[in-house]
């Protein structure tokens, strides 16, 4: 349980990481809060050769609020995301899901980036940012380019983070008036990840629902309204697509039976939420 | 930029305890082992190395965090709070340390210098924490003897007492 060696370089401006990076290539990662990261050197699944610390680069610790969304750094930290005075009023969801990512031990120190850029399965800030159609802005010593979380998460563990590339933000849209937002989870134990975590978005004309924990990426599809008599088939469909695997935590087809009755349950809170 | 090599040991100036520590180590070591093996403070424990269990929990820079999240070479400059830093004079226990012993908060006490530095975190913010809260604090941290509720109700003495030194203060 001891990482192999690596370089660690800490970084004091964004050139100079982005210059690493670029010369490191397949060798180099970036660590930023490292909740998710340290464990994955530790058990020497990930194995990098240079390791390039970004929480000394005062540009990447910002909150931004502009243009219909919430610009996080890939500095900012879980726990100072959710001491954001303005997040329940302008981020409801997110505001819901995050105290169920890890622990207050935890959120002290991993980062919004950094979630996504691990892109767990069962993770919640993934599924909130594919929920609410987000963007994650990338970085390289080349350039920049800005993908919607629909394209950003490949698959388990899987992201389109290319070699010299890292995330510099995330964009969550903002709370549009008339939607309502709703998330739930279950999981073993609080902190534990999900088993199947729901989270719905009711807009003025319909509602949609993002599920987490069950195929290798959040999946999202549009929802009838919940007076509807074909919400159970829609669910039903939605939990079979899914292709539910069996793991310890659960049978697959308890995960398909979560689908249908916590999609529900969060899709009635998210349209009763509208405003 | 600090480029810190795999090949040697390099500089780690930190705080622990309010007292300025300067040592050497590799940037892989986890802030755990750096404490234990290195600097010798072996109050904090070690149990998962993965951020599970939450034996090894300090507190950095104000917050409670586990020390084996945290890579040697991500250590410089922090301040640092462990277990030996509660006692308020030496051979005498902290309210809370107190509170555990008389409520039996702990039995083997692996899991306690994690416990106890959670909760002192969470009491210096919010002094009036509600057992909701701690609760939730706590459900970052395994224990394997007590089933918790000596745990909580050490927890709630010690946030009482506190409550009323504040209160007198």
């Amino acid at each position: 349980m001891k990482p192999a060696p690596f370089d660690f370089l800490r970084a004091e401006t964004l050139p100079e990481a982005l210059d690493s990076l670029a010369e490191a290539g397949d060798e180099g990662r970036v660590i930023a809060g490292g909740q998710s990261f340290v464990p994955m050197l530790a058990m020497r699944l990930a194995r990098p050769a240079v390791l390039v610390d970004i929480m000394g680069i005062a540009e990447l610790r910002g909150l931004d609020r502009g243009r219909g969304a919430l610009r996080v750094g890939a500095g900012v930290r879980q726990a100072e995301l959710a001491s954001w005075p303005d997040l329940a009023e302008t981020l409801p969801l997110v505001a819901a899901a995050l105290p169920y990512v890890g622990h207050v031990q935890t959120r002290s120190r991993g980062t919004v980036c950094g979630s996504l850029a691990h892109a767990d399965p069962s993770a919640e800030l993934p599924l909130c940012l594919i929920a609410l159609g987000g963007e994650v802005h990338l970085r390289s010593r080349k350039g920049r380019r800005s993908i919607s979380a629909q394209d950003f998460f490949l698959g388990m563990m899987a992201t389109a983070v290319a070699p010299g590339e890292m995330i510099e933000a995330v964009s969550f849209p903002l709370k549009k008036k008339g939607e309502g937002y709703a998330f739930r989870e279950i999981a073993r134990r609080h902190g534990d990840y999900a088993v199947v975590a729901c989270a719905a978005v009711a807009t003025t004309t319909g509602v949609r629902l993002a599920v987490g924990g069950v195929a290798d990426t959040p999946q999202m599809r549009p929802m009838p309204l919940p007076g509807s008599v074909d919400l159970d088939d829609a669910l039903n469909d939605f939990a079979w697509a899914l292709n539910s695997r069996e793991d310890l935590h659960a049978t697959a087809r308890y995960r398909r039976e979560l689908v249908r009755q916590l999609g529900r349950a969060t899709i009635e809170e998210a349209v009763r939420c509208r405003d | 930029m600090p480029r810190l090599t795999r090949d040697r040991r390099h500089g780690v100036r930190f705080s622990l305890n309010g007292h300025p520590v300067s040592v050497e180590a590799e940037a892989r070591l986890s802030l755990s082992d750096l404490l234990r093996h290195v600097v010798g403070a072996t109050g904090t424990h070690v149990g998962c190395e993965h951020g599970v269990c939450g034996a090894c929990t300090v507190e950095i820079d104000g917050a409670p965090a586990r020390a084996c999240l945290v890579l040697a070479g991500q250590v410089e400059g922090m301040s640092i709070r462990t277990v030996e830093g509660l006692e308020p004079e030496p051979g005498r226990l902290s309210v809370l340390q107190e509170a555990f012993r008389a409520h039996h908060g702990l039995q083997c006490g692996f899991c306690t210098p994690g416990i106890l530095m959670t909760l002192d975190s969470l009491f210096r913010r919010r002094p009036d924490a509600g057992e909701d809260e701690i609760r939730d604090h706590l459900s970052g941290h395994l224990c394997r003897c007590t089933g918790y509720a000596p745990i909580m109700r050490a927890a709630l003495a010690a946030r009482d007492v506190l409550m009323r030194e504040e209160r007198h203060a």
